[in-house]
Parts: C-alpha cells; structure tokens; sequence
C-alpha cells in the first residue's frame, strides 16, 4: 500500500492533470522526495529555498495540517492520507 | 434581559451541554450559541468592536462609507450597525454565496458589489482593496487584519466561556478571518493552563481554490499559529453530516461552518476517551441554518447535499 496524496487544481500540470497521485515516503519530506522523482518541480513549488513550506501552501495529512504534526519531519505510514491545498481567506 | 438598543444586547450568548453528543460523563461537549446574537451570528461581536475603534480613531462620522469584503455574515452584521448610525456599507462578496446572505444585507440597506466565484474570499478581498485604493475617502475595516476583530473575542467570547465553564479543556472554532480562534484562544492560554485551542477549517470545492498560481494565496494578517495546538481541514460531507446530526440529536439547527467544528470537536472528544482523560470542550455555534436552506445542504441523502454545496462559499 502507498500514500496518496490529492493535488489541488493549480499544481495539476506537474501531475499530468492527475488529481491524486500515489507515492511512498516514512516522512513528509522523503514522500515530496519521491514524488518529485516522477513529477519534477513539484517540490519546488511546495518547498521554499530556506527548506521549509512555502506560506500560501497548506499540507494535512489524514485533514490535520502538518505545521502541528512536525513540518517535513511529520513521520506517514502506508495507508495515510495527504492533501496538498493553496491558502485561501475565509469569513 | 433589557438592553438600551439592539447594539448593546450583543454577546452574553448561552453555552448550552450536549447531553447525547458527548460521549461519556467525564468527556462533555458544549455549545455556544452565537446565533443568538442580534443578526444571528458570532460576526456580531468583531463588527461592533471594529465600527466602535474606527469612531474612537475619528473616522466615521454620519453619511461615510465604510467597505468590507465578506462571504455574508460579517457584512450582515456591519449592515445592522451601519444602517443604525447613519454609515453607508458596501460589501465585496464572492458570487457563489447563498441567496439569503445576499437578501439579509439588502434588506439591512448594504450596497454589494460581487467578486468571482472562482478564488473565493480571495477574489473579495483583491477587488475590495482596489477599490479603497480608488476611493481613499473610504473607510476599509478589512477583517482580516482589524486587531478589534480579534480584541472582541479576546474582551468577550473569551471570558464569557470562562465564567461559564471553569473546567473547559478545549476549545473549538472555525477559521476564517481567524478572529475568533486568536482572541478568545489567547485569553485561555493566558487564563487556563493547558487548554488546547484547536481551529476546524472548511475545505470547499475545487472552484474556490481556483487561484492562477501559488502566490495568490492569503493568510489573514491576524494570524498566529503559536496560538492554536492544532488544525483540522474538514470536508463537506463531514460538515454536513455533523450538522445534521446537531439538529437531529440536539435540536441545534446550525449552519455548515458549525458542522465542520463539531467534527473537529468530536475528533478530539474521541481521543479524550481512548486515552481516558476527562474532557470540557466547548465549540462556536457560527450561525443558525437559516441562511443555507437554498444551498441544498438540508434536503435529500447526504451525497445529493455535498453535491449541491460543489463550488459554493458554505463557511
């Protein structure tokens, strides 16, 4: 079993259109590694120079944001489920 | 209770147990019930105390007009006070919107200019500060950033759950302008040790996500992480499926904002009990359901109810 991971509309043309995709990684930062493999620039637009999330970007893994899990470091485990979002206002 | 004038009765809402919600004695939910502030919702609180710091700053005076981007609830209840004090209102409001948001802020005498469905709030905030930028006689709240959207909570809603429940563990909220998560999270933090503060935000269909690229992106200007413990994105079918649940087992006819923070909530309830904590966790009752009627989201299966929500603002 692998990890998906749901793309939002913008980064879609790094997926081939693909609105999920599937991949493997113990953490955040090796899963975006392996991602990355297959669907190049993908990382780069969620991973600023200075190695952290870019701020617009949102990332949950099983809906809880990973800023309060441990950033990149957030440990998955086959079966988990990560959402990659942009930041948009609400009220 | 007896108030001088509608403005004055805001706030001192109930907090009400949800008896049949809650899984056991020891892990207990409760409800505050901010749809029962004068336009039915908890944006009551912020827009009185941000028309009231822009009077003490001598900006409004009779016949100016103040601007506000917002998806309903915030410009409904600026309409109520603005038309009181003889302001003119106008709101940026994205075009996918419930009807009845719309008819409430006519009725209350608000203009509203519409922004694009696709991008959300995002679109109304961008179209608002062009035109404060174009009209600098203007008076922009801007929620987002208004420190006094925060300070109501802080000063009120915080406070006001204190008094009423000393023991609270948690408390839950919904993210949007992250007003109310900051204010009255950092009153608990600064008056009951260990409270977690835990914000349930909606994810909306793809079209409100729409944005051209990244950087397009918005985090509200009031946000600081450092305040909340932890935040959930909850889904449509969740947010639905709890709010019918409100209604159904609690009789609290909620909006769907409310059903995405009882999720949240029962989330954290769950992981109470499997850990044998005793738990208070108190949550936002946004506003009632009345404005979503049109939306679909109480009629039919839960699976014709997500699919009529596709691409609105439901939060």
């Amino acid at each position: 079993m692998a990890i998906e991971v749901r793309i939002p509309t913008i980064l879609r043309t790094y997926t081939g259109g693909e609105k999920a995709v599937e991949g493997t990684g113990d953490s955040l930062s090796s899963l975006l590694a392996d991602l990355d493999s297959r669907h190049s620039g993908l990382r780069d637009r969620l991973v600023t120079g200075e190695g952290g999330l870019h701020r617009f970007v949102n990332v949950y893994v099983n809906d809880e944001d990973v800023r309060f899990l441990g950033g990149l470091e957030t440990p998955l485990k086959d079966g988990d489920s990560v959402t990659v979002l942009p930041a948009v206002a609400g009220g | 209770m007896r108030f001088d004038s509608l403005i004055e009765s805001v706030g001192r809402t109930p907090l009400v147990g949800l008896p049949r919600l809650s899984p056991s004695p020891d892990v207990r939910l409760w409800a505050k019930l901010e749809q029962d502030n004068p336009t039915g919702s908890v944006k009551d609180r912020p827009a009185l105390y941000m028309i009231a710091q822009a009077e003490k700053e001598g900006l409004l005076r009779p016949g100016v007009t103040v601007l506000e981007p917002t998806s309903g609830n915030t410009g409904i209840s600026l309409a109520m006070v603005c038309r009181q004090k003889g302001y003119r209102l106008i709101c940026v409001m994205p075009e996918n919107t419930s009807v009845e948001r719309r008819q409430l802020l006519q009725m209350y005498g608000a203009e509203i200019v519409t922004s694009p469905a696709a991008g959300g709030s995002n679109q109304a905030v961008a179209v608002a500060k062009d035109l404060a930028a174009q009209n600098p006689d203007w008076v922009m709240l801007y929620q987002y950033g208004n420190p006094a959207n925060a300070q109501a909570h802080y000063e009120t809603t915080g406070p006001e759950l204190v008094e009423d429940l000393p023991t609270i563990t948690h408390f839950i909220a919904g993210l949007g302008t992250t007003g109310t998560l900051m204010g009255t999270g950092r009153y608990l933090r600064e008056n009951v040790p260990g409270i977690r503060v835990v914000a349930a935000e909606p994810r909306y269909g793809e079209l409100v996500y729409g944005l051209r690229n990244i950087d397009e992106g918005f985090v509200p200007e009031l946000y600081d992480a450092d305040v909340l413990s932890s935040r959930f994105s909850v889904g449509p079918r969740e947010a639905l499926r709890r709010t019918r649940q409100l209604v159904e087992e609690e009789g609290i006819f909620a909006g769907i904002s409310t059903g995405a923070i009882l999720h949240a909530a029962m989330g954290e309830a769950g992981k109470c009990v499997e850990r044998g904590e005793r738990a208070d966790i108190a949550f936002i009752v946004c506003d009632g359901g009345w404005k979503y009627l049109s939306t679909g989201a109480y009629a039919g299966t839960l699976e014709e109810a997500e699919a009529a929500l596709e691409g609105q603002l439901w939060a």
